[in-house]
């Protein structure tokens, strides 16, 4: 019997295509708002987590000051100075390494290319407590880093812009007013999404850096790495007593320096875009039940509008099971007609839209088929009461029905 | 006739509505109709003929009195037995034509076979039969638009006769048609009587279409007035 109605509903379909098309319309719409919505959702946050992923995770980024929005006035805080990266070094329990960092701006050049970009002064410890190979070349030696040699490693952007295609190894050109020799390419990072082009600086060794460029054995920033093994919390905790007690602050006095844990970061980023997603994808289901009601209004004017064919169906011998059948049939095959539309829809807005948002196209089969399932879901709820309706219809009165 | 009635009432009453507005359609119609017999029913209009097809017609159910096919009982029937018994033994055709729009004849008469669940092929087989015994062989892919009003009728006693059901009710199958038309189903249902044995019952309102009838039922007043069998076969009355 199920085969009957299945041609019945089939046939009625493809009779009445424009009523079919509006039908389904909600339902399209509905599903491919919730599928493009999830997926494009998804791939923020995946790309979040690996642009978060890229600055390294378990790392604690300390500067002087007191962090964003806080310390307007007063004195300038001190800086760091190489002595208090040994300190850390040797004296905080958990920490695999410290990075020290002396930046600047400059224009480089190259063979009469210009390019303004950032140096950042470091030490070899800047490539271990952060993951970022090198594309070609090699890092500082201990000789270089002691004697604070024009040797310097360089990222992609800087490369492109100075050396064009060209091998970037063994070259020599000019920051500032320095000749520096090229060690090493550093792979691309890509766009940070905040702070800009990660790929758009010159790292040399700090000794050269502070000598040769800001006059000063001022340390501007450290990366901490941390031991996998050590909670970042106590080691972070640690940190900040040696600090203070570096810095001489006194029990009342606020810390003049401030500790990023970049995991945090990271939870924070990760959790405003699942709240994101989380909020627009409602939005969306609630679309996905208006589609459903606008298949059920549908359905019940269709009723309407065919209880004279209800009637003769009736006359010529069909049970009310048969009539509902058909009905509900009609309403299913509606709904996951629609679903299916939905779904392709989706795909395409996803891959239209990927690009501009600067995530990657990625087909997750979980929300299509959940998307798919609640279509037929609704297909079979809202169709339920109107088909009721078709098969309690006395044939006498249905027939009569102009 | 000695066998026993295919169809038989007795003290059939019909009541439509209840309390003041409560309206007696009829009032306890006794009716015997022979196994392939061709019975025209008559009468003035409101006189009950259309409430006693629709309850031979297992379409409604009458109030009080008895109602026997073939000997049973059916007066108690539920609707889904009504249903069942309207798609194996009877067959419908109506004033209005009452075919499915935008489908195509041959899928109009394969109707009543896709609810019993016949094969592909098998409905195809026998609905193009029973267009070919109408004489609408040629216009199966038509739709009811494409079709005169004629051929309507025709179609749609196709889809009645496809089931070869026992009897064929007609309520004014002819009074949306020209006196040609008229004619020609008369001369189709005259033909199903004789040749494929169908009882056929028939309302009309016009004496020349009752004349192709062996049997005239009148109604009056929600109560039959006479049964007239004195048309034999083949001899046909011109009445005035
Ligand atoms: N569904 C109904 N509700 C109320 N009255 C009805 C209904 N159907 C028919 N009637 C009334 O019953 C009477 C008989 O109707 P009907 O059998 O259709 O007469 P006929 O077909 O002989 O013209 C008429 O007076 C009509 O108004
Ligand atoms: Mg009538």
């Amino acid at each position: 019997m199920l085969g009957t109605t299945f041609v019945l509903a089939l046939r009625s379909i493809r009779r009445h295509l424009l009523r079919s098309f509006l039908t389904i319309l909600g339902i399209v719409i509905g599903v491919g708002a919730v599928v493009t919505m999830v997926t494009l959702g998804n791939a923020t946050t995946a790309a979040v987590q690996k642009q978060i992923a890229s600055l390294g995770t378990n790392i604690l980024q300390v500067r002087p000051g007191q962090g964003f929005g806080r310390g307007g006035g007063g004195p300038r805080p001190p800086e760091f100075k190489p002595e208090d990266v040994e300190a850390i070094e040797k004296q905080v329990t958990g920490v695999t390494a410290v990075a020290p960092q002396a930046q600047t701006s400059v224009t480089a050049i190259y063979n009469g290319n210009n390019w303004s970009t950032t140096i950042n002064g470091t030490t070899d410890a800047y490539f271990q407590v952060q993951p970022w190979p090198l594309q070609a070349g090699r890092t500082f030696n201990a000789p270089e880093e002691e004697a604070g040699k024009a040797v310097c490693i360089i990222g992609g952007t800087v490369s492109t812009n100075l050396f064009k295609g060209a091998d970037p190894i063994g070259k020599r050109f000019r920051v500032g007013d320095v000749s520096c020799d090229v060690i090493g390419l550093l792979t691309i990072k890509g766009q940070a999404g905040f702070g800009g082009d990660q790929d758009d600086v010159v790292i040399m060794p700090i000794k050269a850096v502070q000598r040769r460029f800001t006059g000063s054995r001022d340390v501007r920033l450290m990366l901490v790495g941390v031991d996998q093994a050590y909670e970042t919390s106590q080691v972070q905790a640690s940190l900040t007593s040696l600090l203070r007690e570096r810095r001489n602050l006194g029990p009342g006095e606020e810390d003049n320096f401030n500790i990023f844990d970049t995991k945090q970061i990271s939870d924070t980023l990760t959790g405003t875009t699942t709240l994101l997603t989380g909020i627009v994808t409602a939005v969306a289901a609630i679309s996905l039940v208006v589609g459903g009601i606008g298949i059920m209004n549908i359905m019940l004017v269709s009723v309407t509008e065919r209880t004279r064919e209800i009637g003769i169906r009736l006359a010529i011998g069909a049970v009310a099971r048969e009539v509902l059948l058909q009905f509900l049939v009609e309403a299913i095959v509606l709904s996951c007609l629609g679903g299916l539309v939905g779904l392709i829809i989706a795909q395409i807005a996803i891959v239209a839209i990927a690009p501009v948002m600067q995530v990657d196209f990625v087909f997750y089969p979980g929300i299509n088929l959940i998307a798919f399932a609640i279509s037929a879901v609704i297909g079979v709820v809202f169709g339920y009461f109107p088909a009721r309706r078709a098969a309690a219809l006395n044939p006498i009165d249905a027939l009569r029905h102009e | 006739m000695a066998s026993e009635p295919i169809i038989r009432l007795r003290g059939v009453t019909k009541v439509y509505g209840t309390g003041p507005t409560a309206f007696q359609a009829l009032r306890g119609v006794d009716l015997d109709i022979e196994q392939g017999d061709f019975v025209a029913v008559m009468g003035p209009s409101g006189s009950g003929k259309s409430t006693t097809m629709n309850i031979l017609g297992c379409l409604d159910v009458p109030t009080e009195g008895e109602f026997l096919f073939r000997g049973h009982h059916i007066e108690r029937l539920d609707r889904d037995q009504r249903a069942l018994l309207r798609r194996k033994y009877l067959g419908f055709v109506f004033q209005g034509f009452n075919l499915l729009s935008r489908t195509s004849a041959l899928e109009n008469v394969e109707l009543p076979l896709l609810y019993r669940g016949e094969a592909r092929a098998a409905r195809r087989d026998q609905a193009m039969a029973a267009l070919d015994k109408v004489g609408l062989k040629d216009w199966w892919d038509h739709s009811p638009a494409e079709l005169s009003g004629g051929q309507q009728q025709r179609v749609a006693i196709a889809r009645a006769i496809v089931t070869h059901p026992d009897v064929l009710l007609a309520d004014e199958p002819t009074g949306n048609l020209d006196s040609e038309r008229s004619v020609e189903i008369m001369e189709l249902l005259t033909d199903l009587n004789q040749t494929s044995g169908i009882t056929v019952l028939m309302v009309t309102h016009e004496p020349d279409m009752a004349a192709f009838a062996r049997t005239i039922v009148n109604f009056k007043d929600g109560l039959v007035e006479s049964v007239d069998t004195r048309h034999r076969q083949g001899e046909r009355v011109r009445a005035h």
